[in-house]
C-alpha cells in the first residue's frame, strides 16, 4: 500500500496558488527526494503531507489517513525533522530522547532500550549528558533524525537536514537514512545537495507550484539527457517565474 | 497523559536552565511583597506641619504639644506671618498649618483654622481626619464654658491648591511621568535591540556611520513622539478631566523634555545589556514601570515609607520630575521653586549619557 | 609602499569560553583575488570575517585590510569595504529601493554615483523595486544585499555564506556575478560551506573546526591528493557501499551522488594506472555477487580532498 497518495492537491493563499493540482504516490521503504527551488512550493505542499495545513481542494492520504479529517492521527504516524529545529539546545542528549520518545508514546521500558541503542548506533555514548547545544551541527542532526525514528513511523519527512554540516557526516546521515529505509521506513526529503538526491529511488521536482518531473534519478538524467541531478535541476529551474 | 508529563517536565527544564528568567521569576516576587508590604500604607506619619499661633497661651502650647506628641504629625515650624507659611508649603516642607486666631477661646467662638495641601486628596483627608480627631478628643483641653457649650474647639479645615480635591490633580502628573519612561525608555532600547538581533546593526558598524549617529538616529523620533504625548496628556487633562495648568506651559514643556531626554538615556543603557527584545521590554519594565509607579511618589506617598525605600527612590527619575510637574501644574511656581529638580534631572542624564557610552560597543562583542 | 588593497591574517586565534572558534589562521589574500572559504557550520568563518571586518578582537595575532591595521585604523577600514553578513541583512520592512537608498547614504554616497559597478545585479530586481524587502525570494534578497554592499564601491568585499539556503540555479547566478565583480578589481573574500563552489575562487582555504587545514588554488589541492581514486557504480549502490568498506585495500569510501569515491591505499600503487588493484576489485565484487559494477579511475573533487584532510586530521 502506498505510504503517500496525492491526487490534484491543491493549497491557495488568496488570489496565490502555492501548489497547483500535485498528483504522485510513495511507496513504502522508498526514499523519496522532493526537489525545488525556493519559492516553488515545496514546503507547502509538505506540511499539507505532514498534517499541519489544510488543503484547499484536492485529495491526500499519509500513512493511509486522510489529510482533512485524519490530521492528527497523521502527525502521530510520522516522523519530522527539519533544519532550522530538531531538537531542544537546551536539554540533554537522553533527556531530548525521553522527551520525543514520550511524545510518540513509547513506553519506560522502550525508551531505556532505545537509548541506549540509539547512543550506541550514533556512537554518542559518551556524550549522554552532553547539553544538545554543545553538539556540533553534524552529531546534532544525526541525533536529530534517530529521534524522529525513534518509534518506527511509516513514514519520515525531512526538510533540508544537512545543511551547513561538513561533508564526512553528511553521507553518515544518508547512510542512516539508508538503514531507515531498510527497516522499511518511508523517508520522504528536501534537499539543495544535488549529489544526495542521487540517494533517492525517486525524485520530483517542483517549479512554480507544480510537478515539472517526476522519476528515478538514472530516468530523469536519460530524459534530459544529461549525466548528473545537477543539470537536470538547472534546465527545471531555469525556466521557473517564480524566482521573484 | 504520559505526553502531558513529558511536556511539562520539558518545560520546566526550560526555565530552570534559563538563569536570568529565573532570578526575575523567583526574586521579583519577593521584592515586590517587601515594596508592597511598605509601600502601600495610607497610614501617615509624621506629618509636618506649622503652627501660626496669634494667641500664644497655655492652651494653644498644649494642643500643639499635643499634635507634636503625636505619631502622625511632627512640628516642622512656629510661623509668624501667612507668607512664611506659604513659603514652606511651596517648598513642600509642611503638609499642614495650624492657625489659632488671636484672643483663641476666649470668647464663645473657638475655632482652629487647619490648612492642608491637597495636591494629593487622599493625603489631604487622611491629614484632616486625624487632625480634627485630636481636636476634637475633648475633655482634655480646659476650655472656658461658653466654649464648651458651643460644642468644645472647632476645626476648620481649608484646602489649598487643589480645593475640590481633584485625584486628577495627582495622577495626571505620575501618568505622565509613566508613560514618557515606557515610551521613550522601552521603545528606544527595543529599536536599538532589534536592530542588534536582525543583524542589520553588523552592517551598520562597518560603514562610515559613527555609532553616534545610529543611536541618536533611534532615539530622535521617540523623543519627538514623546512631544506629541505630552502635548495630548496636557490638553486631554485641561479640557476633560479640568486640571488647571497654573504654572508656565514652557516650564512645564521644558521640564518634561528634560525628563524624556533621560528616559532615552535610560532606554540607551538598557540596550547595552539586553540582548534581545523579549530581554529589553523585560528589563523596561522590571527596572523602570515598578519603581515609577511604586518609588516615584505617584500612587504612594514615599514620606510614608520606610527610610531604605525613601533612599531608592531618590535615584527614581520619576519621582524628581513628578514633584517638578506638581509644582508648576497645579501649585504654579516658577524655575526658582524646581530649580533642584531640574538640576538633578539634568544631572541624571549627564551621568546615564556617560554611562552608555562607556559601555556602547562599537563592536560586537 | 604601494596601496595594497589585500587582506592579511597573521596567527589569529579566537575562543568563546571554551569553544575554540578559530585556532592559529594565517592567510594572504592577494589585491584583486577572489578567495574562498571552505568549511562546514563551525568552521571559524563567521568569526574571521567578523575579526577582520573589524567587529570583533582576535584573542591574539594580529590582521590587516587594504594595509590598514583592523585594530588601530577600524574606522577607516570601516569605510573601505562592503559587508555582506549571513542571513542577508536587509531591513524587511522597507522596499527594495528604500534600501538601497538608505545604504547609499549610509556610505556617503548616491545609488547614482556607482551605479555602473551594480547595474548587472540591479536589473534582476529593479522590476520589483516597490517590493518590501521581506517579501523577496532568497535569491532576490542576496541579490539585493550584494548590491547595497557595493554601493559605495568598497576595495574589499566580504561576503559570509552568501549562498546558504538558496537554491542551487541561483547559487551559480550569485558566482556569475562575482566573476564579474573582480574584473572591475575587487578583492573579494568568500566564505561557502558547498564544496562544488570552490573551483569558481583564484585560491582556497579549506577550514574545519577553527583551523585551516590547506590553503591553495583549487587545482593545487587536487594534485595533493596522493591515494588512487575511483568512482564505482553497481546496481545495489547500498550493498556495494558496504562491500568496498570492507575490502582489504579499501582507506575509505564514500557515496558521492550517482558514483561512489573508492580511494585506496596509497601503498597498492604499483603500475601507473592501478590495473591490478581494478582486477582485484572486480574479483571481489563479483564474488559478493553485484550485478552491473562500473568503474574509472578519475580525478579528485574539492570534497575528496576535504574529507581527506579532515579524516587525517
Amino acid at each position: 500500500m502506498n505510504v503517500i497518495e496525492t491526487n490534484q492537491l491543491t493549497k491557495r493563499f488568496g488570489t496565490f496558488t502555492a501548489v497547483d493540482r500535485i498528483s504522485f504516490e510513495v511507496g513504502e521503504g522508498e526514499i523519496f527526494g522532493f526537489l525545488g527551488a525556493n519559492g516553488a512550493g515545496k514546503t507547502t505542499a509538505m506540511r499539507m503531507l505532514c498534517g499541519l495545513s489544510v488543503p484547499t481542494s484536492g485529495e491526500a492520504h499519509v500513512a493511509g489517513f486522510d489529510v482533512y479529517k485524519e490530521a492528527e492521527k497523521i502527525k502521530s504516524h510520522i516522523g519530522y525533522m527539519s533544519q532550522k529545529f530538531s531538537l531542544y539546545g537546551d536539554l540533554k542528549v537522553w533527556e531530548n530522547i525521553r522527551l520525543f520518545g514520550g511524545i510518540y508514546g513509547l513506553s519506560t521500558r522502550q525508551l531505556a532500550v532505545k537509548t541506549d541503542e540509539l547512543l550506541e548506533l550514533l556512537d554518542l555514548k559518551g556524550e549522554r549528558n552532553t547539553l544538545v547545544n554543545a553538539l556540533p551541527l553534524g552529531w546534532k542532526q544525526k541525533l536529530a533524525f534517530s529521534v524522529a525514528v525513534i518509534h518506527e513511523p511509516r513514514i519520515v519527512f525531512l526538510d533540508e537536514p544537512t545543511g551547513g554540516v561538513d561533508p564526512v557526516t553528511r553521507r553518515q546521515f544518508w547512510e542512516l537514512i539508508y538503514q531507515a529505509a531498510e527497516r522499511h521506513i518511508t523517508v520522504f526529503v528536501t534537499t539543495h545537495y544535488m549529489d544526495e538526491a542521487e540517494y533517492c529511488n525517486r525524485v520530483s521536482i517542483m517549479v512554480d507550484g507544480c510537478i515539472k518531473a517526476l522519476d528515478s534519478p538514472s530516468g530523469l538524467k536519460t530524459t534530459f539527457q544529461v549525466t548528473n541531478m545537477n543539470d537536470v535541476f538547472h534546465m527545471l529551474a531555469r525556466k521557473a517565474k517564480r524566482g521573484e | 497523559m504520559k505526553q502531558l508529563s513529558s511536556f511539562v517536565r520539558k518545560e520546566f527544564y526550560h526555565i530552570f536552565r534559563d538563569k536570568r528568567t529565573m532570578a526575575i521569576l523567583l526574586v521579583m516576587p519577593i521584592l515586590e511583597i517587601i515594596l508592597f508590604g511598605y509601600a502601600i500604607t495610607t497610614e501617615i506619619k509624621s506629618t509636618p506641619f506649622a503652627v501660626l499661633d496669634e494667641t500664644r497661651n497655655e492652651l494653644t502650647t498644649k494642643i500643639v504639644d499635643r499634635f507634636d506628641a503625636s505619631e502622625y504629625f511632627a512640628l516642622y515650624q512656629v510661623v509668624n506671618t501667612r507668607d512664611e507659611a506659604e513659603h514652606l508649603f511651596r517648598q513642600g516642607k509642611i503638609r499642614m498649618l495650624i492657625v489659632f486666631p488671636p484672643q483663641f477661646a476666649s470668647s464663645q467662638d473657638a475655632s482652629v483654622q487647619l490648612l492642608a495641601d491637597a495636591t494629593d486628596p487622599n493625603e489631604a483627608t487622611q491629614i484632616t481626619a486625624y487632625a480634627k480627631q485630636l481636636i476634637a478628643e475633648s475633655g482634655q483641653w480646659k476650655v472656658n464654658a461658653a466654649v464648651q457649650q458651643s460644642g468644645g474647639i472647632r476645626p476648620v479645615v481649608h484646602l489649598l491648591y487643589n480645593p475640590q480635591m481633584k485625584g486628577a490633580y495627582n495622577f495626571v502628573p505620575g501618568v505622565m511621568g509613566l508613560i514618557l519612561i515606557l515610551i521613550c525608555a522601552l521603545m528606544t532600547s527595543v529599536g536599538i535591540v532589534k536592530e542588534k538581533e536582525m543583524g542589520t546593526m553588523e552592517v551598520l558598524l562597518v560603514s562610515p556611520i559613527k555609532p553616534v549617529f545610529i543611536i541618536l538616529a533611534k532615539a530622535l523620533p521617540y523623543l519627538l513622539l514623546s512631544l506629541v504625548n505630552i502635548a495630548t496628556i496636557l490638553l486631554l487633562s485641561y479640557f476633560l478631566l479640568k486640571v488647571p495648568i497654573a504654572g508656565s506651559l514652557l516650564l512645564l514643556v521644558s521640564i518634561s523634555l528634560l525628563y524624556a531626554l533621560v528616559s532615552l538615556c535610560l532606554g540607551l543603557l538598557i540596550s547595552t545589556i539586553a540582548d534581545t527584545q523579549q530581554a529589553a521590554m523585560l528589563i523596561s519594565a522590571m527596572a523602570l514601570m515598578l519603581p515609577v509607579i511604586l518609588l516615584s511618589g505617584m500612587m504612594f506617598p514615599i514620606e510614608n515609607m520606610p527610610w531604605i525605600l525613601q533612599w531608592l527612590s531618590h535615584i527614581v527619575p520619576a519621582k524628581w520630575y513628578i514633584i517638578a510637574v506638581k509644582d508648576v501644574m497645579i501649585k504654579g511656581l516658577g524655575f526658582t521653586a524646581v530649580w533642584r529638580e531640574v538640576a538633578i534631572l539634568f544631572l541624571m542624564v549627564v551621568v546615564l549619557i556617560a554611562l552608555s557610552v562607556k559601555r556602547f560597543k562599537i563592536r560586537l562583542e | 609602499m604601494k596601496a595594497d588593497k589585500g587582506i592579511l591574517v597573521d596567527h589569529v586565534s579566537k575562543a568563546y569560553g571554551n569553544v575554540k572558534a578559530l585556532q592559529d589562521i594565517s592567510l594572504h589574500i592577494r589585491e584583486g583575488e577572489l578567495f574562498g572559504l571552505i568549511g562546514p557550520d563551525g568552521a571559524g568563518k563567521t568569526t574571521l570575517f567578523r575579526i577582520l571586518t573589524t567587529l570583533l578582537l582576535a584573542d591574539s595575532g594580529s590582521a590587516s585590510v587594504c594595509g590598514l591595521d583592523v585594530i588601530r585604523d577600524y574606522k577607516r577600514i570601516r569605510c573601505r569595504v562592503g559587508y555582506m553578513p549571513g542571513r542577508f541583512s536587509l531591513y524587511q520592512d522597507l522596499t527594495v529601493e528604500e534600501n538601497l537608498k538608505f545604504f547609499a547614504t549610509v556610505f556617503n554616497t548616491t545609488i547614482e554615483a556607482n551605479y555602473d559597478l551594480i547595474r548587472d545585479i540591479y536589473c534582476q530586481i529593479e522590476p520589483f523595486k516597490e517590493r518590501k524587502a521581506g517579501k523577496l525570494s532568497g535569491g532576490m534578497k542576496q541579490k539585493l544585499a550584494l548590491c547595497c554592499a557595493l554601493i559605495h564601491k568598497p576595495d574589499v568585499l566580504f561576503l559570509d555564506e552568501p549562498t546558504t539556503g538558496v537554491d542551487p540555479v541561483s547559487r551559480v547566478e550569485f558566482w556569475n556575478m562575482l566573476d564579474g565583480l573582480k574584473a572591475q578589481g575587487i578583492t573579494i573574500l568568500v566564505s561557502t560551506p558547498y564544496m562544488d563552489e570552490a573551483s569558481r575562487s583564484d585560491r582556497i582555504a579549506l577550514m574545519r573546526d577553527g583551523r585551516c587545514l590547506t590553503v591553495n588554488t583549487p587545482d593545487g589541492i587536487r594534485e595533493t591528493y596522493q591515494r588512487p581514486l575511483f568512482a564505482m557504480r553497481a546496481k545495489d549502490m547500498y550493498k556495494l557501499l558496504l562491500d568496498l568498506r570492507a575490502f582489504s585495500q579499501t582507506y575509505s569510501c564514500y557515496s558521492f551522488g550517482d558514483a561512489h569515491h573508492l580511494t585506496l591505499n596509497e601503498k597498492s600503487i604499483t603500475s601507473g594506472d592501478g590495473q591490478i588493484e581494478l582486477q582485484m576489485l572486480h574479483k571481489y565484487l563479483k564474488e559478493k555477487g553485484h550485478e552491473g559494477v562500473m568503474m574509472e579511475k578519475i580525478a579528485p573533487t574539492i570534497e575528496d580532498c576535504f574529507m581527506a584532510l579532515q579524516t587525517e586530521g
